[in-house]
């Protein structure tokens, strides 16, 4: 079979013809998954609400409201959940830009009376086996039940009461700077009566 | 040519991580568990066999000149397919909530398109082989990929973190260098040897 010539008609002929299939393709496959990619992003949400808020029966991800970070780089996600029309309390989205391998993106539970019920790691680029502990029980679970009015939201060696993962204090830092930043915001809009 | 030794040599012979040391970026990125490993391998097997597939189909309407920017875009293509469907049906979090197959994986499934095995099986195969040929050639290398990302994983997996597919059988840590990455190297360097061994004596 002969090769096609490289003239300068063909050449542009045959790339039109490839990158015009090759889109007509991508748009279709993106249409195609549109929906289940919108579903997963939807069930992921609700299922880090849900770990870290009491039970509720109310769709936490359309009551969504955004409120933006102090420093004005970012917003804060608020998920308020109820239970018979019942306050139970406020899932919070919040991040630190301190971690030692870039931004951590927590989900903080807080029931109304302000203490934290419970936390979820949602994204972290830390070290592997030494930050990413953040996301073990052992760590996390100190602050479970803890009100951060008594209980000071630092690691110990800044004079805090959060003990820090060994070897990993940035990430420790980092990780208590965005349950503490959740908190404070959260006190401003009126949580924590 | 021989259809089953055209596939089979992706395993040990022709091998592309093991033989060849090709496509070492997502190599010795994505292994730190088995798991991981083979969704990678997987993902580059279907861009590798639709790749093969269609540029051996098409490479002769291609102008010379024209191949390599023809063969990326052909490529990049079905890397974006891949990516979105991952995103779409391979995105939720798991029972603990560790993070979805998408989401370990992360940048290294669009990376998949400069991987330098998929663009020189086309090269070096496709453009020049019968279409059945390419097919296998695509499976054999694709599943070698695999294998090889799954074994490295496995070892690292094991040594690093006292698990096996996510179950543990030990408590506490593994060797935590392992899962780190130098880990990956010494473990590679180590399973090459023992491949060389093992062609050398069979």
């Amino acid at each position: 079979m002969a090769k096609k010539e490289s003239s300068f008609l063909n050449m542009v002929l045959t790339l039109l013809v490839i990158t015009a299939v090759a889109s007509t393709a991508l748009g279709f496959v993106y249409e195609l998954t549109k929906k289940p990619k919108a579903k997963a992003l939807y069930i992921k949400q609700t299922y880090a609400i849900k770990k870290v808020l009491p039970p509720f029966d109310n769709q936490p991800m359309d009551a969504m409201y955004k409120v933006p970070a102090p420093d004005g780089t970012d917003s804060l996600e608020f998920y308020p959940a109820t239970e018979n029309g019942k306050n139970v309390g406020v899932a919070v989205k919040t991040f630190s830009k301190n971690g030692y391998g870039g931004q951590i993106d927590l989900m903080v539970g807080f029931t109304p009376d302000g203490t934290i019920n419970n936390i979820s790691v949602l994204d972290q680029k830390e070290t592997p086996g030494l930050g990413t502990k953040m996301t073990d029980s052992v760590f996390k679970d100190q602050f479970n039940g803890k009100d951060p009015e008594q209980f000071k939201l630092k690691v110990k060696k800044d004079g805090g009461d959060v003990d820090a993962i060994t070897a990993a204090t940035i990430s420790s830092r980092a990780f208590c700077d965005a349950v503490q930043k959740a908190y404070k915001i959260y006190k401003e809009q009126g949580g924590a009566q | 040519m021989n259809q089953w030794k055209n596939f089979s040599k992706g395993f040990i012979r022709e091998n592309p991580v093991f033989v060849l040391v090709l496509g070492m970026c997502p190599t010795l990125a994505t292994t730190t568990s088995a798991i991981n490993g083979l969704g990678m391998g997987l993902a580059t097997t279907f861009v590798l066999v639709m790749s093969n597939l269609s540029i051996s189909v098409f490479a002769r309407f291609i102008p010379d000149k024209v191949r390599i920017p023809a063969f990326i875009v052909i490529i990049a293509s079905f890397v974006t397919i891949v990516d979105l469907l991952m995103s779409a049906y391979f995105n939720t979090p798991g029972p603990n909530g560790e993070a979805s197959l998408y989401d370990q994986l992360g940048i290294f499934i669009p990376l998949i398109v400069v991987n330098c095995i998929v663009l020189g099986r086309a090269e070096a195969f496709a453009s020049k082989n019968s279409i059945l040929s390419s097919l296998t050639d695509g499976f054999g290398i694709g599943l070698g990929f695999a294998f090889a990302l799954t074994l490295l994983g496995a070892v690292r997996e094991i040594l690093g973190n006292g698990s096996i597919f996510g179950y543990s059988f030990i408590k506490g840590d593994g060797i935590l260098v392992f899962v780190l990455a130098p880990g990956a190297f010494i473990a590679l360097g180590y399973l090459i040897a023992l491949i060389n061994r093992f062609k050398k004596t069979s």
